[in-house]
Formats: structure tokens, C-alpha cells, sequence
């Protein structure tokens, strides 16, 4: 069988998804997810040509909410699962570049 | 007759009768817990004082002739992948493990509202990633039949609760089949209802467009009882359905009439795969049915081989999206000295996370990513679409489907654990009905060899679950599965 | 050398505040600077099980400005997730829209000198969530503020079409107009309100031959002027830097450089764009927007005429000048105000006046709107007929409509009050100029004999003849009378 995902694609997934993976997982999962993609591209068996991808099943649109008010945590409730806090702000290691837009 | 021999019904009719107290019942439940939990192992949490203060205060307003809730003073026992306002909602994983929400889930308030008595949180496989509820953060449930087997998952302690009369019903959420297959392995009846038919809010998302709460109980009345309570619109998720579009309806005021000129869709072929004790039991559920009148149809069902892969690509997906935000930063486990404001990502994720989960974020994460979205991600979408399309049209046929849950009854503890696409591959009966947003109830129709339960599984169009409901209470007014209960039990 | 020429090219990524009561997805109200964090709910904070909601006033207003921006209203929009980790997200995804924008392709009108305009493609307009903020103000540490997380923002993504840098403050400036027009936001920059992000370069002929510049993508501007100066700057940068290295445009080279206000400079934040991958894919806790047509004529309902068209119009139309139509115009109050005066009869040239050069100016010292000033346009228009008929003079207008602002009183009974009544009865003034005429011979002589002298003279009958009627008597008659008896 072909290999369809290797180390190093592993490795950049990994970096995606925010993950520290040990090597010994990186190993692991290259196997695993190799052979899980392997099983899935059986997909390819069907011609899905003009088939509508499905991404809900509901037949409903439209759901609004009506611009009113409702109360908020206030800032003790919303800090009070916080690993570390300062004053009323969460608190990171210094940020030293920039987030998307 | 004992108290946990009663059902969640025949113990309310009790309890509003005046001839039972919620206290008894709720002290009766707590006691089993205590002597049988530490084997089973089903709850994470059991909150005594606070349910025995729920079940006086219903008490007291019986006595007083006040109206209360329809399921006034009924010890209950919530999976842990619901946020509850008390107690902590760890969803089975290290990362939450000193989370405490500061809500309630929509179908919590709901049950409180219905004047529940919420006796605990059970346990469940990490963030509901599993059939086995072996992966579980944080202990080990063991099925009650043969605690040398698993319960099922992902709500494996829910079902497990159930199985052993440690509460008298429980809600779980299905994803895959996550209420339907340990509800079948633990042979009690599981019912994931159409998708919109509960509210999500609250609900920790595992695959957001596929997650449904529902009932895992001992009866299909209980079943039909619970639905009646968490059921209906809630402008706070939008993908919950409105009243006009999809009205919730009495699912116990005729849930004994038997239906007439009942048509059972079975795709043999389908079935075929199933282990030969699975076999013999649906078919013989389903011969059951033919003798009270029903026609049986046989269906093709062409795409659900495709089910599998297309749920490992779509939910995974959605699963490395909604667990981006455990990261350390707002709530939840943070590693010890990250060294910058990566590592509090990286490693926090890494060290709290567990093994499954971990693959099923990298998984999903890959099939999202730019290059790989068309070929996996989206060519999902397609065959889920093609999958949905089978069970339009098999119900132009027939009014319902019947197959098994599970190709197999429970398995031992590390069986499939170390080859993740083994485990998968057994989900093959529940998956596409989550695919296909459609409700589904597993009911127990046999034994194998061993005297593991067999799950019959009744699956029905779109808000058809009155019907579903009926159908699955034929099953049961037919046999005495449903009546036996595990050694350990009692 | 002598033979190069350039020219600048910009696009601009903008990112404009709705101004809703509450979130785009949550009950949270907006917040204006209160205590951090304190303006954060489950949905907001992104907790395990909560779910987002649309705002239905979010998504009119965005459908509203898309639609004054001339852009395709779709017939489905859903909603995107876009993955970034970064600590004021908290769900570490947007929800964004991608691939099927609420708004397809467009155009903004911006007025150019001389009173042309020029035509500016938009690409696309969406609706997303804000991001919290993250501060930097300890060494070792960033703090977080969810406060804005989820405040509702429309994208709108013009064509490169902008070339020069007053062209982009041209946009920038319509914008403020249009958006603020329509209600649909309050358009502060200095809040963050709207937030332009320009991606300039430049084409470059040389010798027969094109060059293209890499583009630079500018971001942290929180004024128009600092807009404008940035793309200046980079446009030297980028001419400069061509012809020190000869650099030019390669597949995705694209750099991003930050605004240094306080020197006037973009410095490089990222040389090569680290190719981002958001893995955007529906976001399954909403259900799409599908707009009907009673929905999307009731939000077109709210759609006035756009500024630039009104000051076209008042130039056309009111033969105002340029100038005029542009103080009138800049924001809708203003314009919606005038154009109500003038509707009720009374002269656009002197509601005008009364406007700019009076009006505006109280309301501006008192930090109001014509409207706060108590004024209404029935009594300015009242005012300027009282004017145009000669009943008052224009001074006299003036002083009567600083009075209206004070007391509140109505034009007529004031100039009773104030005495500014111009007296206009043509036999009364004749018989004072007759009696001016024969008391001033000398002065009757220099007019009639012509010369130098003659002009002076005339002035000098006007002033007595205002002094007899204590200035009340309305110039024009007295002038005419007198052009009348002595010839002009
Ligand atoms: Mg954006
Ligand atoms: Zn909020």
C-alpha cells in the first residue's frame, strides 16, 4: 500500500492542531493515520459527480435572534475558570507576533 | 418489589401517588451506588446531598398538593458531556478537569423544570470519542453483564448506570451511535432522536452537524417519558427545530397501540456482516414483527458502506474545530512554565489530551487542511449526501428500518484498543443514521452465547420518533429481554 | 532613468464596526469601555457547549451597506469557520463567511476633484465576528480582554483600483459618510470603528519594459491621515526600493508592514506571508441566511440617497457651490435638514448660508446637531424667506438666527422683538430719500455731474437715509429709488 501521509506532513499537522507530539507519537500516528486514510479514500469508489455536498441535514435557514440585551458573566464569573489571571485580564506569556484578521 | 426494579415511570406514578417518596428513592439509588459503583465504575460524579435536598423539596411540595414536573422526584444520572451549573463538566477529559461551567445545558434545566433528581454525571469516553468508554480521562466502566467486558461508548457509564439500576434512566449523546450501542451492549434501550429534535446548547460538541442528547433507560416508556421532557425548541441553538416546523408530540399517550399494516425495511445484504448470535437476533425480532402483521421489505441500500468513511472525515473535522479552544489560555488545564505563548497551546493540548482524541484532532485537522480539504472534507459531504439519499427512498418503501446496533455484543477491555480503524469499523450500524440526521432506538432482543445483550435497532424517518417509539414498545410488549437484568444487579 | 514612470496601485481591506446593541452571535451588549472582561458571556467565551446565534439587526445592516454599495445581495450565505490560535480568540476559530459572502461584487462612487468621481470596484462584503484585544503593556506578559470578541464587523474587499493616496482617503472618507448615512455604524476611527488595511505596489515603465513592485500590506492605521501618509510613504518605500534592488513581484512575496505614527513610517512586521492555512469549512452550529424578497425590500426601504449623489445633486440642482455641497452634505442630518428647509419653499442658496456659515458652527461649539440646537428647518426656512423677501436683512438673518438657538422663539416674533424689521414701504422711503436729497445738494450735485466722486456720494445718501430709518430700511428699495431720481 501506498503511504499517504508521512513523518513530516504528520509533523505539520501537528503543528496546526497545536499538539506537542512526542516522536514516539509522531511514529505512531503515521502509521495509524496512514491506514485510517487508507480505509476513508474508499470513498473514491463513488462518482459524486453533481452530488450537492451535504453539510447540514436540517431543511431550515434564516434562525435570528432579536437585537436585545441579555446579561453577561460580569468579569469575576468570566475569569473564574482562568489557569492565570491578572487584575480583570486573562494573562499569556508575552505575545510577540500578530494574529490573523 | 424493589425500588430499582421499578422503571423511571411506574417509580414517578409512585412518587405523585404519594405511596413512595422521592427520598427513599433517591437514598435507594445512592446506596446502590455506593456498594456497586466501585465496581461498574459508571459515574464521575455523584452529587448525594444536593439530590437528596432536590428529592425533599419535591417531597415537601407533594405533600403540599403542589403540581410538579412530570418527572418529579426520578433519580437521574447525566453524561458528562453536559454542562451542569453544579458540580464540574469535565466531558471525560483532563483538560476540563477542574472546569465549572458557569450554565446549565438546555436538556438540564429541562430536567430540573420536569422536577428530576439529578443524582450524578457519568462517565464517558474523552469528549465522546469512542466506543468502549475506555477512553475515558479518568477511570474504567466496566459492563455489568461481565465487568471482564466493556460497556460500550461513548456513554458507556450512562448505559452502565442503567444496566446496573444505579439511577432509573439517564440521558447519553450519540454522535455515531454513542447512546445506541451501549444501550445495546448493555441491554437497555437507547433512543438518539432526530438531529434538531433536542437542544445542543450546553451540549459539549464532539461533531457538531451529527451530536444529539437522548435517553438511555430501562424501558421503551422511559424512553418515550425523557424525550417528552428534553424535546422542543430552544431559541438558543439555532439548529434546534421550531415548534411549527417539527411539533413535539405525546410520545406516551398511545405509545401501546401497535401499529397496523406496520412495512420493516431490511437491507440483508447489510446485515450480512453482523456476527451469526446478532444475526439470529434481529432476524428473529424482525419474524416477531412479521407475525403480528408486518410486511417486510428488502431495501438496497447502496452507500451505506461509505458510512464509515465518510463519519471519520466529517466528524473529525468538526472535532479538531470545536476542540481548538481547550487551550490553556480561558479555562481548563495550562501546562506548568510554558516558555512562550505557543508552548501554552502546544503542550497543554498535548499533555491533557488523550490518545484518541489526539488522533481524531490530527485526522480531522489533515482533512481540512489546505490541499487535502476537496479530496476528504468535501468528498464527504458528497457521499453523506448519497447516504441520506438511501434512507429517502428506502421510506417511500417501508415506515421503518430494523438492523442490528452493533456486528458484535461487548468485547473485552483492550480488544480493539490498540488498532483504531478495528474500532471504527464497528460502529458500521449506527453511523449513518447520524449522517442522515435521523432517530434511531436500540431495544434489547437477545442474548449470545455468552449472555451478552443484543440490541435490535428500529430507525425511522426524519421526527418520526412517536411512531419509532410505538414500534419499538411492539418489540417489547412481545418478549421479556427488556425484563432481565445482569447478575450484579440484583 | 529619465524615462521611468509609475503608478501606484492600492486595494483596501476594510473592516467596518456594525453598530447593533448586542454581539453577533450572543446577548452581550457592545462594549465602550468598561472593565475588561466584563461584557463576556458563555457563547463569547467560547465555553465548552455554547452556541451562537445570528443578530438579526447584524445582518440587516450589513445586507443595508452592502446594498449602498451597489453590491450583489446573495440569495444563500452561510457562515464559515476560520481556524487561527491566538489568545483573543476564543474559540480559536472565526466565524467568518468564505466562500459565499453576503455581498458579491460591487462599487463605491468617491468624489475627485473638480466635482468628477471615480468609480471603485468592491469585491466582496461579509459579515464576521471581532476578536477580543490582546495588551502588551508588562515585559513578560500579554493580558486578554474578551470584551469586543463577537462584535459584529463587516468585511468589504475593494479591487486594486485606488491610484493615489488621496484617491484612498477619498474612499476612506465616502465610506464614513455612506456607512454613517445609513445608520449602520458610527464609523469612529479613533474606537476602531472602521479599520483599513491598504495592500499597495507599484507598476513600474521603464524603458518600454513593466515592472511590478511586491505588495506590502499596511496594517495599525487609526486615523485617515495616517491611511493617506502610509500609502504615500509606501509608494516612495516601494520606488526606492525598486531602484536599489530592482525587486520585483514574485509568486506570493507579499510582505505585511506596520504604521509608525509617530515617525511617519511602515516598518516590516513579516517579510514573506507564512502561507496561512485557516482551514475554513461551514460552520455546522448555524444554519445559512437565504434573504426573501420581502425581507430584502423592507431593508431596502432604509436606503437613502448615497452623499456623493446628494452633493452632486445640490450643485446641479441648487446651483450650490462645490464647497457648499460638500459641508452640506457630510453627514445626513445636515443634508436631511436643508433639504427640508428647502422643501417648505424657501431659497436653497440662503438656507445655505444660513447653514454654513452660522448653523454649523453653533452646533459644532456646542458639540450638537442642527437638530440639538433646537432649531427645526420650518423656522430656518421661515428665516430665509424673511430674508429673500427683504424683510430682514442678511446680517439681520444672522443675528435672529443665533436668538432662535438662545430663546427658541420663532424668526418673525424675534426680528419684532429685535427690531430688524426692514422698512420696505416704497412711499415712506421715497419721502425720506426726498428729504435726504434736499439736505445734502452738494452730495446730489457729485452724483448727477458723474466722476469720480459720484460713487462715494450714492454711499453717503444710502447711510443718511439708513440713519433716518435707524438702518431698518431695506437697501435694495432705497437703491433702487435712488438710481430712480438721479439715474445709475
Ligand atoms: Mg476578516
Ligand atoms: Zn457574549
Amino acid at each position: 500500500m501506498e503511504q499517504r501521509i508521512d513523518a513530516e506532513q504528520v509533523r505539520k499537522v501537528a503543528k496546526l492542531a497545536r499538539l506537542a507530539l512526542t516522536e514516539a507519537e509522531i511514529e505512531e500516528f503515521t502509521g495509524q493515520l496512514g491506514a485510517i486514510l487508507g480505509y476513508v479514500e474508499k470513498m473514491n469508489e463513488l462518482d459524486t459527480t453533481g452530488v450537492e455536498p451535504l453539510a447540514h441535514c436540517l431543511p431550515i435557514s434564516n434562525v435570528l435572534r432579536a437585537d436585545e440585551v441579555r446579561p453577561s458573566l460580569g468579569t469575576d464569573m468570566t475569569l473564574s475558570n482562568a489557569p492565570d489571571s491578572d487584575g480583570p485580564f486573562f494573562k499569556v506569556p508575552k505575545i510577540l507576533d500578530e494574529g490573523a484578521a | 418489589m424493589a425500588l430499582h426494579e421499578l422503571t423511571a415511570l411506574e417509580l414517578r406514578d409512585r412518587i405523585a401517588a404519594g405511596t413512595l417518596s422521592s427520598v427513599e428513592a433517591t437514598r435507594a439509588v445512592l446506596d446502590r451506588i455506593e456498594r456497586l459503583d466501585p465496581t461498574v465504575g459508571a459515574y464521575l460524579a455523584v452529587f448525594a446531598d444536593r439530590a437528596l435536598e432536590s428529592a425533599q423539596a419535591v417531597d415537601r411540595r407533594i405533600a403540599a398538593g403542589e403540581k410538579v414536573g412530570p418527572l418529579a422526584g426520578v433519580p437521574l444520572a447525566v453524561k458528562d458531556v453536559l454542562c451542569t451549573s453544579f458540580g464540574a463538566t469535565t466531558c471525560g477529559s483532563k483538560i476540563l478537569e477542574n472546569f465549572h461551567a458557569p450554565y446549565d445545558a438546555t436538556v438540564i434545566r429541562r430536567l430540573q423544570a420536569a422536577d428530576a433528581v439529578i443524582v450524578g454525571k457519568t462517565n464517558m469516553d474523552e469528549f465522546a470519542m469512542g466506543s468502549s468508554t475506555e477512553n475515558s480521562g479518568y477511570r474504567k466502566t466496566a459492563n455489568p453483564w461481565d465487568t471482564s467486558r466493556v460497556p460500550g461508548g461513548s456513554s458507556g457509564g450512562s448505559a452502565a448506570a442503567v444496566a446496573a439500576r444505579l439511577c432509573q434512566a439517564a440521558l447519553g449523546s450519540d454522535t455515531g451511535g454513542s447512546i445506541r450501542q451501549p444501550a445495546s451492549f448493555c441491554g437497555v434501550v437507547g433512543l438518539k432522536p432526530t438531529y434538531g429534535r433536542v437542544s445542543r446548547y450546553g451540549l459539549v460538541a464532539y461533531g457538531s452537524s451529527l451530536d444529539q442528547v437522548g435517553p438511555i433507560t430501562q424501558s421503551v416508556a422511559d424512553a418515550a417519558l425523557l424525550l417528552q421532557v428534553i424535546a422542543g425548541h430552544d431559541p438558543c441553538d439555532s439548529t434546534s427545530v421550531s415548534e411549527e416546523l417539527a411539533p413535539v408530540e405525546d410520545y406516551l399517550t398511545r405509545l401501546n397501540e401497535p401499529l397496523e399494516r406496520l412495512r420493516i425495511g431490511v437491507a440483508s445484504d447489510f446485515n450480512a456482516g453482523a456476527d451469526p448470535a446478532v444475526r439470529e437476533a434481529i432476524d428473529r425480532a424482525v419474524e416477531g414483527y412479521r407475525q403480528a402483521g408486518a410486511q417486510i421489505v428488502e431495501l438496497a441500500m447502496p452507500h451505506l458502506d461509505y458510512a464509515i468513511a465518510a463519519y471519520y472525515v466529517i466528524a473529525t473535522a468538526e472535532a479538531s474545530s470545536n476542540l481548538a479552544r481547550y487551550d490553556g489560555v480561558h479555562y481548563g488545564y495550562r501546562t506548568k512554565d510554558p516558555s512562550d505563548y505557543i508552548e501554552v497551546y502546544s503542550k497543554s493540548r498535548e499533555e491533557a489530551f488523550g490518545k484518541e482524541v489526539k488522533r481524531r484532532i490530527m485526522l480531522g485537522t489533515y482533512a481540512l487542511s489546505s490541499g487535502y480539504y476537496d479530496a476528504y472534507y468535501l468528498k464527504a459531504l458528497k457521499v453523506r449526501n448519497l447516504i441520506r439519499g438511501d434512507f429517502v427512498r428506502a421510506f417511500e418503501r417501508c415506515d421503518c428500518m430494523m438492523m442490528p446496533v452493533a456486528p458484535t455484543t461487548a468485547f473485552a477491555f483492550g480488544e480493539k484498543a490498540d488498532d483504531p480503524l478495528k474500532m471504527y469499523l464497528s460502529d458500521i450500524y449506527t453511523i449513518a443514521v447520524n449522517l442522515a440526521g435521523i432517530p434511531g432506538i436500540s431495544v434489547p432482543c437477545g442474548f449470545d452465547e455468552a449472555g451478552m445483550p443484543i440490541g435490535l435497532q428500529v430507525i425511522g424517518p426524519a421526527f418520526s420518533e412517536a411512531r419509532l417509539l410505538r414500534i419499538a414498545r411492539m418489540h417489547e410488549a412481545r418478549t421479556d429481554w427488556h425484563t432481565k437484568r445482569p447478575a450484579l444487579a440484583g | 532613468m529619465s524615462d521611468l514612470t509609475y503608478k501606484i496601485i492600492v486595494g483596501l481591506e476594510i473592516h467596518v464596526q456594525l453598530n447593533t446593541r448586542t454581539k453577533m452571535f450572543c446577548g452581550c451588549a457592545l462594549s465602550f469601555g468598561e472593565e475588561a472582561n466584563s461584557r463576556v458571556c458563555p457563547v463569547c467565551l467560547g465555553l465548552p457547549g455554547a452556541l451562537p446565534v445570528m443578530n438579526e439587526q447584524a445582518v440587516e445592516n450589513a445586507i443595508l451597506a452592502a446594498m449602498a454599495l451597489n453590491c450583489e445581495i446573495a440569495s444563500f450565505t452561510k457562515w464559515d469557520r476560520k481556524g487561527y490560535y491566538y489568545p483573543d480568540l476564543p474559540k480559536n476559530y472565526q466565524i467568518s463567511q468564505y466562500d459565499l459572502p453576503l455581498g458579491g461584487p460591487g462599487y463605491i462612487e468617491i468624489p475627485l476633484d473638480g466635482g468628477k468621481t471615480k468609480r471603485v470596484r468592491i469585491r466582496r462584503a461579509h459579515l464576521e465576528e471581532d476578536a477580543g484585544k490582546n495588551l502588551h503593556t508588562s515585559g513578560y506578559h500579554s493580558q486578554v480582554d474578551l470584551n469586543r470578541a463577537g462584535t459584529p464587523l463587516l468585511e468589504i474587499v475593494t479591487e486594486p483600483d485606488l491610484n493615489s493616496p488621496e484617491q484612498v482617503r477619498a474612499l476612506a472618507v465616502e465610506l464614513q459618510r455612506i456607512v454613517r448615512y445609513l445608520g449602520v455604524s458610527e464609523a469612529d476611527m479613533q474606537k476602531g470603528h472602521m479599520r483599513f488595511e491598504p495592500n499597495v505596489n507599484l507598476v513600474i515603465e521603464r524603458g518600454g519594459q513593466q515592472f511590478k513592485t511586491p505588495i506590502a500590506e499596511v496594517k495599525n492605521l487609526n486615523s485617515f491621515r495616517a491611511l493617506e501618509r502610509s500609502v504615500a510613504y509606501e509608494a516612495r518605500r516601494q520606488l526606492d526600493d525598486f531602484l536599489e534592488t530592482g525587486r520585483t513581484m514574485q509568486m506570493g512575496n507579499k510582505s505585511t508592514r506596520g504604521w509608525d505614527d509617530v515617525n511617519e513610517v511602515t516598518v516590516l512586521q513579516r517579510e514573506k506571508e507564512e502561507a496561512h492555512d485557516y482551514r475554513y469549512f461551514p460552520d455546522p452550529d448555524l444554519v445559512p441566511v437565504t434573504p426573501s424578497e420581502p425581507w430584502l425590500a423592507k431593508i431596502r426601504s432604509r436606503l437613502c440617497e448615497l452623499p456623493v449623489q446628494r452633493e452632486v445633486r445640490y450643485v446641479q440642482e441648487y446651483g450650490l457651490s462645490a464647497y457648499d455641497a460638500g459641508v452640506l452634505t457630510a453627514d445626513r442630518s445636515t443634508a436631511d435638514f436643508f433639504e427640508e428647509a428647502v422643501k417648505l419653499g424657501a431659497s436653497a442658496k440662503r438656507v445655505c448660508n444660513l447653514l454654513t456659515q452660522l448653523g454649523l458652527k453653533l452646533a459644532k461649539d456646542r458639540n450638537s446637531d442642527l437638530a440639538g440646537l433646537g432649531l427645526d428647518p420650518a423656522g430656518v426656512a421661515d428665516l430665509a424667506k424673511m430674508i429673500e423677501a427683504g424683510t430682514i436683512s442678511a446680517s439681520a438673518g444672522n443675528t435672529i438666527l443665533t436668538a432662535m438657538v438662545e430663546t427658541g422663539k420663532k424668526p418673525d416674533a424675534l426680528a419684532e422683538e429685535l427690531n430688524l424689521i426692514q422698512k420696505s414701504d416704497v412711499g415712506e422711503l421715497e419721502r425720506i430719500l426726498d428729504q435726504v436729497l434736499a439736505e445734502n445738494e452738494a452730495s446730489v450735485t457729485e452724483i448727477t455731474t458723474g466722476g469720480k466722486k459720484a460713487q462715494k456720494a450714492r454711499g453717503y445718501l444710502m447711510g443718511q437715509v439708513m440713519q433716518k430709518t435707524k438702518g431698518q430700511a431695506n437697501p435694495k428699495i432705497v437703491a433702487d429709488l435712488l438710481s430712480k431720481k438721479l439715474g445709475s
